[in-house]
């Protein structure tokens, strides 16, 4: 074989992760969808849980997860991921159960489930795709779209008027005794995609410790749906998203002081 | 033999899901079957069976609770009433098309909208032609004593997981809420996690472990080729079911001149109208389907060549009478006897409905 | 043997209790029962009513409109079931707070002063008790011994220190019921 000739062993500084499939992602150019999946599958391999992991996917862009993680999926109707997770984390509690979701699928349609999930503190690890807009349906405006975005739907940009506020989920859920771990990410520069990996893994490895639920907000860019190259929908989500959205963790129960969560939810 | 028990047949189906092995139970509080997660919770399952009880937020989360439940490979249920049982149509419909097993009760009011909560049989469209999007059935068990809710959990149980179908017991707020004497089964183990494995190991979210592919329990298949060969895989297993699992009781129908065809509550009152209209020299009988779906067709065809009339009474507008007219194929006159918004027609009126509309008409 | 009986009277007098009691005492004898309530909001201070079947044969319809006894505890549901009580059949009812007696001639009419009764034994919660008493004495249906059995299976075991009592209750119906003529 070519490859074995040309990739040696002692040349190897980066391989695609086992639990990747070798299925080409449908997902476009820029998206952030691919590099939180490839987290998710280190993870799971540094973790050795592949026969330990049952995932499950949302409806949106991230609908066909399960055809680039190598594990065990459940698809999920709209919104309804975390009442999944819930049920096959307590009829299986030695498995590690997560939930995959958008912004639509999560804070609009599954508005209910999530919130009920994270305040009966399931033992289970919600990653949730923040990008301000629906992406498999073409572009139209999600809770989190920012005001003044402009969106299919709100095509003179979002009008609290018309369309209320953009909905911060992380900082709500953070609220709920039954969350233990909540992180706002992104993977938008080699830095942050370390960053967030690191959350991602604290998030599964809360699953050992039955401390409540995990959930790690992903800040993400939708090129298609906003309508920007990618380079300057990273620079776009710096310069606007983060400024509502802000970077870091929002709660951490295993650190002593909760007066520092206040400063988030203002 | 069984401890023998006088009990409501909603608590009954709450004893027969912990004495059949059931895995889990999710629901959500709704009159008149309230009951059900009352007495599991007054129970604790999960001290003695292990089995998982849970109140969802909603029956929205509940159905999709079962749906991830059944993924595992997991004996699970969830009950309801109607109004709650149209909130899970989504979900009813994604197990069916990802062909999962589970068990749904519906203990059926009155409608439509919140209505009353007296009992009705209204949702037999919604439980046997539909109720969510796409072409799919669900197993229908009727069940017309509280002794049957206690069977039929079990045997509903069976029949899902044979099929890898979602099965429903249709009953209704009269057999949910009334005692009578029940024999509950024997304790059963829940399955192990070999049990599982040798069951639905083929198929069940359980991990992927090294030795297999991973499964995915889906219901979406943009490929249209495909979809319709699943479409007809799923079809293929109601042909087997209209064959092998259509159950139903004849009371009085060997010398019987006039049908009346009823299920669950309407059924037992039935029995009480044929004991009045043979003390008057009619003779009548009943066919009570205990499955609805699949629909004992072939037995009403059969009956349809020697009796003059049928009627189907049931607690709704006329709903079941379609599928008894598509039996008997004109041959003989079928009317309906029913009342609405949660009135329990009396043995009297059946009798004189069936003097009116079958005896009397032309 | 089948015996249908529609007990009526106000949520809380213990109409469903005192069916649920009489049914299991069926049980005990090993008959076919069933007990029929009426359920929901009306239970909560309005009527409530529950048929019992108390049967040696299977059942057919556990929901009825005619009665072999009617068992009255307030004058709605007199208003209401006098009426569906079966030709030569029995109305049994507490004259406490009935300004319109029952009329039929052509069924047997006892009354028990439950109400009363109960009073002078000091304990409210035995009303239901003295009524179903009187009922057992004009329709022995099911044995004494039976009765206890079906208090036992239908009284929470904390309960079980009254049995005593309700079984007193229950002979002093036996005393007190008389026909009304």
């Amino acid at each position: 074989m070519a490859d074995i000739d040309i990739i040696k062993d002692e040349n190897i500084v980066y391989k695609k992760s086992k639990v990747l499939t070798d299925n080409v992602m449908h997902y476009c150019p820029g998206c952030s969808h691919g590099v939180v999946h490839k987290l998710i599958a280190e993870v799971i391999e540094e973790m050795g849980i592949q026969d330990k992991t049952i995932g499950v996917s949302p409806v949106g862009c991230s609908v066909f997860a399960y055809n680039y993680l190598d594990i065990d999926w459940q698809e999920a109707a709209h919104g309804r991921a975390p009442a999944l997770a819930t049920a096959t984390k307590r009829l299986m509690p030695d498995k590690y159960v997560f939930t995959y979701q958008g912004d639509g699928d999560l804070a609009s349609i599954g508005a209910a489930e999530i919130i009920h999930a994270c305040n009966r503190g399931e033992n289970i690890t919600v990653i949730f795709i923040n990008n301000g807009i629906y992406g498999m349906t073409g572009g139209q405006m999600a809770p989190t779209t920012l005001v003044g975005m402009k969106t299919a739907t709100t095509p003179y940009g979002r009008d609290v008027e018309l369309n209320g506020y953009p909905l911060k989920m992380t900082e709500l859920v953070a609220q709920l005794p039954g969350t233990c771990y909540v992180t706002r990410q992104s993977v938008h520069t080699p830095a942050t995609v370390r960053k967030c990996k690191k959350a991602i893994r604290k998030a599964f490895e809360n699953q050992d410790k039955k401390i409540g639920t995990s959930f790690v907000e992903v800040t993400s860019t939708c090129n298609s749906g906003w309508k920007i190259p990618p380079v300057e929908a990273n620079n776009w989500m710096v310069d606007h998203m983060f400024k509502f959205y802000k970077q870091g963790d929002l709660k951490d129960s295993e650190k002593d002081n909760p007066d520092d969560y206040k400063k988030f939810i203002e | 033999m069984g401890e023998l028990k006088l009990m409501k047949g909603n608590e009954v189906i709450a004893h027969a899901a912990m004495r059949c092995g059931c895995d889990g139970y999710f629901g959500y509080p709704i009159t008149p079957q309230s009951e059900v997660m009352e007495t599991l919770m007054l129970k604790k399952p999960w001290e003695t069976t292990g089995m998982v009880v849970l109140q969802a937020e909603s029956e929205v989360a509940s159905i999709n609770m079962v749906y991830a439940g059944a993924s595992c490979g997991k004996k699970v249920m969830t009950s309801s009433s109607s109004p709650g049982v149209s909130l899970m149509q989504e979900g009813i419909t994604y197990i069916a098309g990802a062909e999962l097993p589970c068990l749904l009760v519906n203990v059926v009011r009155g409608g439509p909208g919140l209505g009353t909560i007296q009992p009705a049989q209204s949702d037999y469209y919604q439980t046997c032609k539909g109720g969510g999007h796409g072409d799919y059935n669900l197993i229908v068990l009727a069940p017309a004593s509280v002794q049957e809710m206690n069977d039929f959990v079990d045997l509903g149980f069976e029949l899902a997981f044979k099929y890898r179908n979602p099965a429903m017991i249709l009953s209704d707020g009269a057999i949910g809420q009334m005692m009578e004497k029940v024999e509950l089964s024997d304790f059963k183990p829940r399955w192990t996690d070999e049990e599982i494995q040798k069951i639905s190991g083929s198929w069940a979210t359980t991990g992927k472990t090294a030795d297999r592919e991973q499964h995915i329990i889906t219901s979406l298949e943009l490929d249209s080729e495909s979809m319709e060969k699943i479409n007809h895989r799923i079809q293929a297993k109601y042909r087997k079911m209209e064959e092998e699992e259509v159950r139903y009781e004849e009371i009085q129908c060997e010398d019987a001149e006039y049908i009346f065809v009823a299920y669950g509550s309407s059924s037992r009152i039935c029995q009480k109208s044929i004991e009045i209209a043979r003390a008057k020299g009619i003779k009548v009988g009943l066919l009570r389907p205990i499955t609805l779906f699949p629909y004992p067709t072939k037995a009403i065809a059969k009956l349809a060549e020697r009796v003059k009339g049928m009627l189907s009474v049931e607690m709704s507008a006329g709903q079941m009478v379609d599928d008894v007219r598509l039996a008997v194929n004109g041959k003989i006159p079928v009317e309906h006897f029913g009342r609405l918004g949660g009135i329990i027609p009396t043995p009297d009126e059946i009798v004189e409905a069936l003097e009116q509309k079958i005896i009397g008409g032309k | 043997m089948t015996e249908e009986i529609i007990i009526a009277g106000f949520g809380g007098q213990g109409v469903l209790s005192m069916g649920k009691i009489l049914a299991y005492s069926g049980v005990m004898q090993n008959q076919e029962v069933s007990w029929f309530p009426s359920y929901g909001p009306e239970m909560r201070g309005g009527t409530a009513n529950v048929t019992v079947i108390v049967s040696d044969n299977r059942i057919s319809s556990p929901i009825l409109n005619q009665y072999d006894t009617a068992i009255i505890l307030n004058q709605q549901s007199l208003d209401k079931f006098e009426s569906c009580v079966k030709p030569g059949g029995v109305l049994l009812y507490d004259p406490n707070g009935i300004a319109n007696p029952p009329t039929r001639k052509d069924i047997k009419i006892y009354k028990v002063e439950g109400t009363e009764e109960a009073t002078k034994m000091g304990n409210a919660k035995t009303f239901n008790m003295i009524v179903l008493g009187g009922f057992l004495k004009i329709k022995p249906i099911v044995k004494m011994e039976n009765v206890q059995k079906g208090l036992e299976k239908s009284l929470p075991e904390r309960h079980h220190k009254l049995i005593p009592l309700n079984l007193q209750a229950i002979k002093k119906g036996m005393e007190v019921v008389e026909e009304v003529k």
